[in-house]
């Protein structure tokens, strides 16, 4: 007798069970389908997912996010070879990936991020504050408020608070708008302050408080512009740096007018795309660490193809710079025309690290971009190196007395023509060291040394021909100047007025800011 | 073709005459096109300098296309031979080279130019000696002329319907406006038609930023973050980008860092194709939009034989096609269909033959070429995929013709089907 009853106990709860997940799983299936129809109803399905509490959602949303969703012939939702809505095991042969666009990505942007507020991952518990913020809807209202009650975290709290904010600036209820004012108010955030202006038109009668909050997150957010500002100023400079330093060795120094540098900053570049390459083929391990291997590479190759150029070629011409110039120049478009023929015209894909890639926040708010702060540090890095092996190696030394007076350095043994061709050698290795660093910020391409050929005369005669400081304090100088008026005067104006400006500097003072002295100077 | 020109001026006229003129005395100038003489098919595309790197696959093309056609059995019962020069993006060395091409190789075709600058450079070249030019890129119109067959598209067939997408609900609804250009012609005249058709559409000045950059512009940190603090008011912000050439890879590099994604501030390009998406890590720009008349991802018949075709000939599984690749097979495809009507080779013959040619063409769509020389094409705008393809997102019904006229141009707009 109790037998029986405890067995239609335990069937009836297991039907009970089952009924109560088929319901679940219904809403779930219902919806599906959607994800794989058009743009307008997978945006629809997309947000009714991230309201249901149902733990299939986001594998589901998060597929078709990241384009591994697959819809098979009959209809059928597939991804990791399971299909969506049975939860069996499918084949996808045959299916072809379900395709969104941008609405679809923003909304699925904002349900997987409504989904992840409570997600045990900090990071994921961030990305989905974030997202939630920029996703701006009444129906985030309540999963905020949720995720908040829960937060511990003070950083993550404080962009659930903006996310919130912004949120309730789109609510039906008044209050609740005013409330989000309020705490936009507090915060230092441009999308906030673009939160606010958006608000302003429907709300009328928060115009006041909203025109404060706007007031008081722009009083904030003038000094960091000042210091982006600064900060792109140093970064063109350093960009300038790089591509002069080379220049400030082979002119500079040895007065030689090379015109095929830019070309030799592009053989660098292809040499860090070359190394990319073998890692890919050989090492594929040492991917990420191609950049880093490029130096020594790209310094290796250009200083030989400078030593080659130096003893092949430009020693013959010494004292005749106008067949120097048409030479080099020479040279700069058969190495450019030889590259386009052997690697083709097309640009090399030089892949960025991922320590290179985004952004950064500096202390204060202001954001910088991680690849411009690695040039940064790498020109200086550069410059620090060529200054050492000038003024404290025994090569730096034999380079300076044969520029100072090439007999008497002669009579002390040194064996000029060799100094000569390590010097043109030197310079040009730091040219390849400058196509490393502008591989990750400009095209791999055979016209990459053209667009720095002008800059780098410029920076150099500017800063004093012969001086590396000269070349340092021209090319930040010249950095800085173009950022500040581009602003205003937009960038083509901005460098045209530098090179007016430049030209009128060196009407006043032919030998640059900082003019060396002396015999050398003469010589 | 006087009834479809009507705005031609007495310079013009007098032009027709000259080259009339011309075209009756070739027979007598040319013994050598005696039976069997190779048709010469000129080259204009610079294989040297900086647009090397969009012009040397348009040269490539219209090899195969001479490879295709003598495949067939020639043109005319002759083979097809190709000419080709460099004019190493010199812009007045693309008028000498043309010269050349016409006076000293006295090619029947030429296919060529990339720029709207070399074009409007070796354009008296061509309406001087009655040559005939294929023109295969989008530009900015305002020009018609009887020596060239433009097979780009016009601004109403990329460049307006890619704004009114962005300002359509599956664009985003934009409401401000980011004109970003390289300094030449195309874009400035582009922008200006731009400019009047934004601000017929409630669109204001205060609404529209422009900005221009030198050619091969690479520093785009102080650009990005304006487009950024402009966005920030409280409006959604699109960017147009008429941007050219080598400038794309560091400004989409810029756009990637500053962590400008798609889905808020979306941007349409007019002048970045599969190309030149070649030499960029694509994933941060996934969703970032270019408007053209073919995709390399259409699915058509035409385009799975183009594709295969332009593989078969490059030995490379990795090369893509584009859009003025697909312009340069479609006008080559319509010259051969002119001359094999016409029965000759003469420029006259065959520009009246070309007039209601019908290609199938890779885009999916049969395209005509007009009286008014330009051809009626779909207009497809994409998203950029990780992949480096585009993902389409939008295209017209039916192929739509060209108005080369813009009605946003106020000086030119009386010219319109003149």
């Amino acid at each position: 007798m109790r037998l029986p009853n405890l067995a239609a106990l335990v069937i009836a709860a297991i039907l009970v069970a089952a009924t109560g997940a088929a319901r679940a799983q219904d809403a779930f299936r219902d919806v599906l389908p959607g994800l794989g129809g058009g743009f307008n109803q997978q945006a629809e399905a997309a947000e009714r997912l991230g309201a249901s509490a149902d733990p299939r959602a986001l594998p589901a949303l998060r597929a078709l996010s990241e384009g591994l969703l697959l819809r098979a012939p009959g209809g059928a939702l597939i991804a990791d070879g399971l299909d969506l809505a049975t939860g069996a095991a499918a084949d996808p042969a045959g299916a072809e990936p379900v395709r969104i666009n941008n609405r679809v990505r923003a909304a699925l942007r904002g349900a997987m991020g409504r989904l992840q507020l409570v997600s045990p991952d900090r990071a994921e518990r961030a990305a989905a504050a974030e997202a939630v913020f920029r996703s701006r809807s009444a129906d985030n209202i309540a999963p905020l408020e949720v995720a908040l009650a829960r937060e511990a975290d003070p950083a993550l709290r404080a962009r659930l608070e903006l996310a919130l904010g912004a949120s309730r600036l789109i609510s039906p209820d008044p209050a609740a708008r005013a409330a989000g004012v309020a705490a936009l108010a507090a915060t230092d955030s441009a999308e906030a302050r673009s939160a606010l202006l958006e608000a302003r038109a429907a709300n009328p009668d928060l115009a006041a408080p909203i025109a404060a909050a706007v007031e008081a997150i722009d009083r904030r957010l003038a000094m960091r512009r000042y210091v982006e500002l600064g900060f792109q100023g140093l970064s063109l400079g350093s960009v300038l740096l790089l591509a002069a330093l080379g220049l400030a060795v082979t002119f500079g120094v040895m007065g030689v007018i090379n015109m095929a540098h830019g070309e030799i900053i592009m053989l660098g570049a292809y040499a860090t795309w070359g190394v990319q390459e073998l890692c890919r083929q050989h090492a594929p391990g040492l991917l990420p660490y191609a950049l880093p291997l490029a130096v020594p590479v790209a310094f290796l190759f250009t200083a030989a193809v400078g030593a080659a150029l130096e003893r092949g070629l430009i020693r013959h011409l010494y004292g005749r710079p106008l067949e120097t110039l048409l030479m080099t120049f020479g040279v700069g478009m058969m190495l450019q025309q030889s590259v386009r023929l052997l690697f083709g015209a097309q640009n090399r894909e030089v892949i960025s690290p991922a320590w290179m890639q985004g952004t950064l926040a500096l202390p204060g708010g202001a954001l910088v971009t991680q690849n411009r702060l690695w040039v940064i540090l790498f020109a200086l890095a550069v410059l620090g190196v060529a200054m050492a092996a000038i003024r404290l190696t025994r090569f730096g030394l034999e380079m300076r007395a044969v520029v100072q007076n090439r007999r008497i350095a002669a009579t002390q043994g040194i064996r000029t023509g060799r100094v000569d061709a390590m010097t043109f050698a030197f310079g040009s290795g730091i040219a390849g060291l400058a196509g490393v660093a502008l591989s990750q910020i400009d095209n791999v391409s055979p016209n990459l040394g053209t667009g720095y050929i002008i800059d780098s005369f410029m920076v150099v005669v500017f800063g004093g021909v012969g001086s590396l400081v000269g070349t340092l304090v021209g090319a930040v100088t010249l950095g800085v100047t173009n950022k500040l008026i581009e602003p205003w005067a937009g960038a083509v104006l901005a460098k045209i007025a530098v090179l007016v400006g430049i030209m009128l500097f060196i009407q006043r003072r032919p030998k640059g800011l900082f003019a060396l002295r002396g015999r050398a100077a003469d010589a | 073709m006087t009834a479809s020109n009507g705005h031609l001026s007495r310079r013009g006229l007098g032009r027709m005459a000259l080259a009339a003129g011309t075209a009756l005395s070739l027979p007598a100038i040319r013994p050598s096109f005696a039976q069997g003489a190779p048709i010469k098919v000129g080259v204009l595309h610079s294989l040297s300098g900086t647009m090397a790197i969009s012009e040397t696959a348009l040269r490539d093309t219209v090899l195969m296309m001479v490879e295709w056609i003598n495949g067939r059995g020639g043109l005319l019962g002759r083979r097809v031979e190709a000419v080709v020069v460099d004019p190493a993006s010199n812009w007045p060395l693309f008028a000498e080279k043309a010269r050349e091409l016409l006076q000293v190789h006295r090619v029947d075709v030429s296919f060529g130019c990339w720029t709207s600058v070399s074009r409007k450079s070796v354009l008296p070249v061509f309406e001087e000696l009655n040559g005939l030019l294929f023109y295969p890129v989008q530009y900015e119109g305002e020009e018609q002329s009887r020596n060239v067959f433009y097979t780009g598209a016009a601004p109403n067939q990329q460049a307006i319907p890619a704004v009114e997408y962005l300002m359509g609900a599956d664009g985003g609804e934009a409401k401000r406006i980011a004109l970003l250009g390289t300094d030449y012609v195309y874009p400035r005249t582009t922008n200006r038609i731009l400019r009047a058709y934004l601000n017929s559409k409630g669109i204001g000045d205060a609404d529209i930023m422009e900005e221009y950059t030198p050619f091969g512009h690479s520093d785009w940190q102080g650009i990005v973050s304006r487009v950024k603090r402009f966005a920030g008011e409280g409006k959604k912000t699109a960017i147009v980008s008429t941007i050219n050439g080598d400038a794309n890879v560091p400004f989409y590099r810029e756009l990637g860092n500053q962590g400008i994604r798609a889905e808020d501030i979306p941007s349409v390009a007019f002048s970045v194709g599969e190309e030149e998406l070649a030499g960029i890590d694509t994933r941060p720009l996934v969703g970032h939009l270019a408007a053209w008349n073919y995709f390399m991802s259409v699915d058509s018949p035409a385009n799975t034989e183009f594709k295969t075709m332009w593989r078969n000939y490059i030995k490379n599984d990795r090369r893509v096609t584009n859009d003025p690749m697909e312009a340069t097979y479609t006008g080559f495809r319509m010259w051969t269909q002119a001359v094999a009507k016409a029965g000759t080779t003469a420029v006259d013959q065959v520009r009246e033959a070309m007039y209601g040619q019908k290609v199938d063409a890779p885009s999916g769509y049969a395209e005509e070429m007009h009286r008014n020389h330009h051809l009626s094409k779909p207009v497809m705008i994409g998203e950029i995929e990780a992949s480096g393809q585009f993902n389409i997102v939008y295209k017209t019904p039916q192929a739509i013709p060209a108005e080369n006229w813009s009605p946003f141009i106020p000086e030119n707009a009386n010219r319109r089907r003149g």
